[in-house]
């Protein structure tokens, strides 16, 4: 699913470090060239990724919750099925990001207890609750939808494996989020009670996906040198804007309305929002939204009931390792 | 106003698909709700795909089932307006899934089950039969490799692993008989070539988990009592619960198109 551009990066430290090799580094980014794991970078560089590419794998495991607790009341089969498949990309797109944030220096089992101590944060979108099965079409369509406007840009990102990673993801995120805004026509083609439903999902869901995109540009830090290192390539509010824009025509599209009465349409086009409610991405974010304390207990539980099966696995693996001739005889 | 439940004509041969068919949805259905919750990510994964390689089997069976029974149901109908008492699955498959080790043992005695079966009917006179079989045992041969290689972590890892294996082995034993039995109707099937005989498979079935269970160096139970009862409508507690859940949607808004 996705991260959300709460990602600061680490000052930049090139003076402590070899200033040859720090200019020669930054003429590769300006060159559009690619870093890839075993290039020399900045210590601050490969700290900022670490951070920004294992927060997004973390939001991808966490993001599993919401819509898997539909996997099992989903309303018909090929729903299930598409569910499940959908909640199993997420699951994927997890262990891509884990993968590319191991090639800059640290573990997988580093990373999740780092998540799991609530160290690392993951994206704050997912502290919100599925009441509904519109639930499941509105994330298709917005949260999902809202992942790719911040994700294609990372597709040029300045690392490699990072920047590999989402091409993939991206393109299964786009099937994703048709399959969403699918749910979301048919529950607008139904009967009123679907088309209310359709339009309290929408209506509980709008502000946080406009959160999704991260503060605003004026109180925004460090973005300077993200965008230097060409982690970032757009800024948060350019993002928010051309997701607006976006799917302001699609809800209309619905018979919906965005929860916003102050929205206007200026002379260029663009849909001009009201102002975000930051005091309530600052709840969330501290560990106050609806489903914070939630989210970290399934996850917590999931670890310390699996730690039986991963040490058998590690003993079984270790003594298969200790018997080379009963590997042999396979 | 609660929808209530259809009615389905259970000739022989709608009833085998339909048997088929809840054998896969309800296990789909309990593989899935590990999905976001399991010991490990890769083990997310594995049991989604095989959740999904199962209610995919479902469907396909499922809508045989209709078509042959031409009554103007179709794969939701059958799957979440039937009761409790008009399911017609193993009791094996819609047993809890407990803790990982009940969960694949619980699937290694089914998969071995099924990978025989499924090969054995890509034989049947029925094309439609043979196709599902075709793909499923496919499936199947997967399924059954991935239980396999678990219960040889499990026996031969720790001694929790161990334990916790034979406890679910021990369990879930009692459950494995309810494969193997036939009914008139089916008997019918069988000799007019659409059905095999699962009777013809439990030597081979067994030779599978002897040898499984003697690399996990784990033991089958030599108890020989069987529950018997899915097949026809009697199930353990356990279903109706896990009906009231995969239902839920179509009970509480029925008719209305998702």
């Amino acid at each position: 699913m996705y991260t959300q551009a709460l990602n600061t990066a680490e000052t930049d430290d090139r003076g402590l470090e070899d200033a040859g090799k720090a200019a020669q580094f930054q003429a590769r980014i300006d060159a559009e060239e690619r870093i890839e794991p075993n290039d020399w970078m900045l210590a601050a560089y490969r700290k900022t990724l670490t951070r920004q590419i294992s927060q997004h794998a973390h939001s991808e495991i966490v993001g599993m919750l919401p819509e898997g607790n539909w996997i099992t009341r989903a309303p018909t089969l090929r729903r299930k099925a598409a569910l499940l498949a959908k909640v199993q990309d997420e699951c994927g797109h997890g262990l891509y990001l884990y993968a590319a944030a191991e090639t800059l220096g640290t573990s997988r089992e580093e990373l999740i207890d780092a998540m799991l101590a609530g160290k690392a944060k993951y994206s704050s979108i997912f502290n919100y609750p599925t009441l509904t099965w519109a639930d499941i079409g509105t994330i298709g369509w917005l949260v999902d939808g809202a992942a790719i406007m911040n994700q294609i840009p990372l597709c040029r990102c300045s690392y490699g494996p990072y920047a590999r990673a989402m091409i993939r993801v991206c393109k299964e995120e786009s099937f994703h989020q048709r399959q969403g805004y699918e749910i979301m026509v048919t529950l607008c083609r139904g009967s009123d009670e679907q088309k209310a439903m359709a339009q309290d999902a929408l209506n509980r869901w709008w502000w946080p996906v406009l959160m999704m995109f991260g503060p605003p540009d004026a109180t925004s830090q460090h973005s300077d040198t993200s965008t230097k290192w060409k982690i970032k390539r757009f800024s948060n509010d350019e993002l928010r804007q051309k997701f607006v824009d976006a799917t302001v025509p699609q809800a209309h599209y619905l018979g919906l309305t965005i929860p916003d009465p102050g929205m206007t349409q200026d002379a260029e086009g663009h849909w001009r929002y009201s102002e975000i409610d930051w005091a309530e991405f600052k709840h969330v974010l501290a560990g106050n939204g609806p489903c914070n304390r939630d989210r970290m207990a399934a996850r917590r539980k999931a670890h310390e009931e699996g730690a039986w099966v991963r040490e058998a696995a590690a003993a079984y693996a270790a003594k298969r390792a200790r018997r080379p001739t009963a590997q042999a005889a396979e | 106003m609660a929808i209530s439940n259809i009615e389905v004509a259970e000739t022989p041969l709608v009833l085998y698909a339909l048997r088929r068919a809840d054998d896969a949805l309800v296990l789909g259905h309990r593989l899935s709700e590990w999905c976001g919750h399991a010991p490990m990510l890769e083990e997310d994964m594995a049991l989604s795909n095989i959740a999904l390689d199962l209610i995919g089997q479902a469907r396909e069976l499922y809508s045989y089932a209709a078509k042959v029974e031409d009554k103007g149901n179709d794969e939701d109908k059958l799957a979440y307006l039937r009761d409790v008492r008009q399911y017609r699955n193993l009791l094996l498959v819609e047993q809890p899934n407990g803790d990982f080790a009940q969960t694949l043992v619980r699937q290694f005695f089914y998969s071995a089950f099924a990978d025989l079966y499924w090969r054995a009917m890509m034989t049947s006179r029925d094309t439609t039969l043979a196709a599902i079989a075709a793909r499923s045992e496919k499936e199947s041969a997967y399924h059954l490799r991935h239980a396999s290689e678990w219960i040889i972590r499990f026996g031969d890892g720790t001694e929790e692993s161990h334990k916790r294996a034979q406890v679910a082995i021990d369990h879930l034993w009692a459950f494995t008989g309810e494969m193997f039995a036939v009914d008139d109707g089916e008997r019918a099937l069988i000799h007019a070539g659409v059905a095999i005989d699962p009777g013809t498979l439990r030597g081979r079935w067994l030779t599978t988990l002897s040898e499984v269970a003697s690399e996990a160096m784990l033991t089958l139970p030599q108890n020989d009592w069987m529950q018997q009862g899915g097949r026809s409508g009697r199930h353990s507690e356990h279903l109706g619960h896990l009906l009231s859940e995969l239902q839920s949607m179509q009970r509480t808004f029925p008719g209305l198109t998702w």
